[in-house]
Formats: structure tokens, sequence, C-alpha cells
């Protein structure tokens, strides 16, 4: 083993471990029970999970076709699409929150058609934060899925077509089974990125017990007043990510 | 070349990089340490201001005069949430000067003994109504605010405006359920700014300091929750020095001068 290559290894390593280990080192276990069992917990915890969910079925729906847009079309500034698909990834979250605000605002570009014709405002309501946590989220499952559509051959579809199969029968036969590892994974980085979202989500929806205030909200507002719950709220989210790892272990943990 | 030899080559060059990036790091944390004050005299070097968000305008005033009546020095401030801000110091944030905006979130600091001698409070705030220009939904009282169909923000209660808003509301025997328990007072004004909610309980200075974005309405509870502000030094303060001054220059004449002229009130 080169000693240039295993000491900053181990140093990265070490930098990435440490900071679990004192979470688990310094969190309160003798009072965990306690704070994991109050009705305000296990609120956070529902929502971020109904969220996250909500989030990666809506990236589902509408980013798969996205991705199949890039990979399988040629049409003119398809890489300034690509680009404009991967903004979010790179803009900071709180950034997103004022734009998602700026659009669908209750003054928003959009926002204020919606509320003059359907009533419908976004801002401070759990489908704002399904919003603000899909803005965040889709693009990983967009790059995810696209790059397994990049991978996998098209010379299955075309066969199919050859065969008689429409476009649109060929994609939901043959290329979404051949894919759907891809849209699992990708899927997975969704729902767990969605799970974290902060700062999208409280400058966009607020935060609200029960009906904005997801996990990493709550583990923010509680540093402020009670590190010991905010540790005890940050083990639940870090075995959450650790189940979430788990799910992907074929994928990461065993690559060769 | 052989091909060992260029892959040695790599690695050092792996090995350079890696050990420039930690160089770049340690030379950040010496150059901070090189600001210290450490000259007798005239205070010099850099100032680090931990204050509550509602005194942004006019301690950014105070921090421009400072730096203009002692050269050489520079304030840099970190404007937040008094509690945030409590917190990071209490967990060893690099601070000279905390300026909270309650008594309660300066004893987090008092508690741990991070700070150096008493606090002093050196000016107090009242709560107001912030509504979007021209109120457009005619609001008068703190109880017009429990209007079903309003949109109301509030600050969090581990924030100083959260706790002071629940008190006048309590004081007033009001129930009032928000749309959002926002983290500063700041992020309260500027969905109201947004115009995303109808109204916010803010304070005064901040109404003032919003100008024409919003409309401030005064209503009678809010002498039930007037907030002291306490100013003090932090034990571990990298630049005491400066800091001591910036401090007389915060509690001087002139300091209530720019302060009052934000609206606040004399302690």
């Amino acid at each position: 083993m080169p000693i240039p290559l295993l000491v900053p290894a181990l140093l990265g390593l070490a930098f990435l471990l440490l900071p679990l280990i004192a979470l688990l080192v310094r969190a309160p276990w003798r009072s965990l029970p306690e704070q994991l069992t109050s009705a305000e917990v296990w609120e956070a915890l529902r929502l971020s999970l109904v969220c996250a969910t909500a989030a990666t079925g809506l990236s589902l729906v509408v980013g798969v076709p996205l991705a199949w847009l890039l990979a399988r079309t040629r049409f003119p500034g398809r890489g300034f699409v690509r680009a404009l698909v991967t903004l979010p990834l790179v803009l900071p979250p709180v950034v997103g929150g004022v734009a998602l605000l700026l659009a669908f605002g209750r003054n928003g570009v959009i926002g204020q058609w919606l509320d003059s014709w359907f009533g419908i405002t976004l801002p401070f309501t759990t489908t704002g934060v399904v919003l603000a946590e899909t803005f965040v989220a889709m693009p990983f499952l967009v790059i995810s899925v696209e790059g397994t559509l990049r991978a996998a051959d098209p010379r299955y579809e075309e066969a199919a077509t050859t065969l008689g199969a429409s476009r649109f029968t060929a994609f939901r036969r043959v290329t979404l089974p051949l894919i759907a590892p891809g849209i699992a994974a990708g899927a997975v980085l969704a729902w767990a990125r969605a799970l974290g979202e902060f700062g999208a989500t409280i400058t966009f929806a607020g935060n609200f017990p029960g009906r904005t205030q997801t996990m990493p909200l709550a583990v923010y507002l509680a540093l402020q007043n009670d590190p010991a719950a905010a540790i005890a709220l940050s083990l639940v989210l870090l075995a959450v990510s650790i189940a979430v790892l788990a799910a992907l272990r074929d994928r990461w943990m065993t690559a060769s | 070349m052989t091909r060992s030899a260029l892959r040695t080559g790599r690695m050092l060059q792996v090995a350079g990089a890696s050990a420039a990036a930690l160089l770049t790091l340690s030379a950040c944390s010496s150059a901070t340490g090189s600001d210290k004050g450490s000259s007798p005299g005239k205070p010099s070097g850099t100032v680090t201001v931990f204050a509550a968000a509602s005194l942004e305008e006019s301690f950014k005033t105070l921090g421009k005069r400072f730096e203009k009546e002692h050269p050489g020095t520079k304030v840099t401030f970190n404007f937040g949430g008094s509690d945030t801000l409590a917190a990071s110091i209490t967990s060893g944030a690099p601070a000279d000067v905390f300026a909270a905006a309650s008594t309660k979130t300066m004893a987090t600091v008092t508690d741990q003994q991070d700070a150096a001698g008493t606090p002093a409070t050196f000016v107090r705030n009242r709560l107001e109504i912030a509504t979007p220009p021209g109120n457009p939904d005619r609001i008068s009282t703190l109880k017009d605010l429990t209007k079903p169909g309003l949109k109301v923000v509030l600050c969090d209660k581990t924030v100083p405006c959260g706790a002071a808003a629940r008190k006048a509301l309590d004081a007033g025997g009001l129930k009032l359920t928000p749309v959002s328990y926002e983290q500063d007072v700041k992020s309260a004004l500027t969905k109201v700014e947004l115009k995303e909610a109808d109204a916010a309980v803010v304070y005064q200075t901040d109404v003032r300091a919003a100008g024409d974005k919003v409309a401030g309405v005064n209503f009678p509870e809010s002498a039930q929750a007037v907030n002291d502000y306490p100013i003090a030094l932090l034990k571990n303060a990298p630049n005491p020095k400066a800091a001591k001054a910036f401090i007389a220059l915060v509690r001087s004449a002139e300091g209530h001068k720019v302060l009052s002229r934000a609206g606040f009130l004399k302690p």
C-alpha cells in the first residue's frame, strides 16, 4: 500500500467519521427514550417522511420523462437544458427557497394566479414543503436516471419499434424495466436529499409544528435552547440515513 | 522515465497537493490569530461582534464610525437570532462582543461563564405589528391578528421577539395561531415585505428600518413585553481592547443617538 495515498485516505476517512462518532458519544442515551417519545418529535418525523416520499413521487412522475428527453432525443439547446436541470444541485437551497417564493408565493409570478383563480396559496403549507423538497431533490433523480439511460443499449428499444411497438410502448415495456435499478437508486438519493432539506423549506414553507416543521428544522430550532433534544433528533435522522445506505448497499457498499 | 518512477512522481504530486491544502487551512487560522490587538495603547485589529438581528442597521453605522475613529481597526458582524448566536458562543465561536435582544439569551452565555464581567443593558425595544404598505387588512389592535384567514407570522418562541410576542399575547389574553414561527425577526419581517404574510409581530426598530416596505401598527400590550438589550465583552475575546472600545462607543451619547434614531428606547 503506497504511503502517500494511504495517509490522506485515512485522514479523509477519519474526517468523515469523527463528527458522526461524536454525535454517538455525546448522545443523551439516558434521556433518549423520553426525548424520542415526545409528540413533537414524531410529528416532525412523520411530516418529514410523508413530504420526502411525496417529493420523490413527484420527482419520479416528471423526472423520469425528463431524463428520457435528455438522454434519448436530440434537440437544439439540449446541453443548456441539462445545465438548467442540474442548477438546483449547486444552488444554495436558501436561494432556491427565495426563488420559489418569487415564483409560487402569494405574490409570485405564478402564485398570484393560483391565488386569484383557484384560491391556492402554497407558502406555509405542507404542499409548499413538498414543492421545496422536489425542487432540491429532483435533479439527483434526473441525473441518475439519465446516466443509466445513456449506459443502456438503445438497440433494444430500436428492435422493439422495428417490431411494431410505438415509441411509448417501447419505453414502457423495454426501457423502463431495463433502467429500473437506476430509477430506484435515483429515487433513494432524491428521497434522502428531500429528507434532509432545510434551506429551501424554511424559506419557502416557513416553520410550523405538524404542518411545515420537518426534522431538519426541528433539529435546528431545538439546538438553540435544548441541545440534548437536537442530538436525539439528529440520531433519528442518522438512523434513517443508515437505513437508506443499507437499501443502496448493492450499488455502493459492495462496489468492486 | 520508467513507469514506476512516473507513478511515484504522481503520488508525490497528490501528497504535495494535500499538504498545500492543509497549509492553506492553517494559514487561515493563523491569520485570525495575528489580528489580536496586542500592542498597548490604541485599539487595533479586528473586532468580531455577534449581535441580534434587530441591531443590524444601527450597529453597521456604529461599526463604520468605529473604524473611522480608530484607524487600523475592522469591525466584523454576525447578525442573527440571539438564541442562535448565544448557542454558537457557548460552543466556542470566536467572538469579542455579544449584544443580545433579551436578558434570557444573554443568560445562556453568562451561565456558561463565557462573558467577562456583568452585561450592561444599552437599549430597550418595543414590539409593533408590521403589515404590508397601506395596511390592507385594516389591522389596528393585537386582537385583530386573531381574525380567521389572516396569515400572521411570529418569531419562534426560542427567539427574543417570539418570547416577547407571546408575553404580549398572554397579557392581552389572546390566542393566536400563526402560519409560521420564523427563526429570527428579519425573516418574519421579510415574509410581510414579500406580502406572503398579512402581518408579523416584530420590533418597532424593524418597522422603521424597513421604511415604506411595511406599515407599523402600535398596540398597548407591547408595554408588557419590552425587551432589554444587554451587551457584554466575552471572556475568550481574541481582541478585548478593541472590543471594550466598541462597547464604549455603543454606550456613549453618540451611540445612543444612532440607536434612538433607529427607534430603540433608552434603557
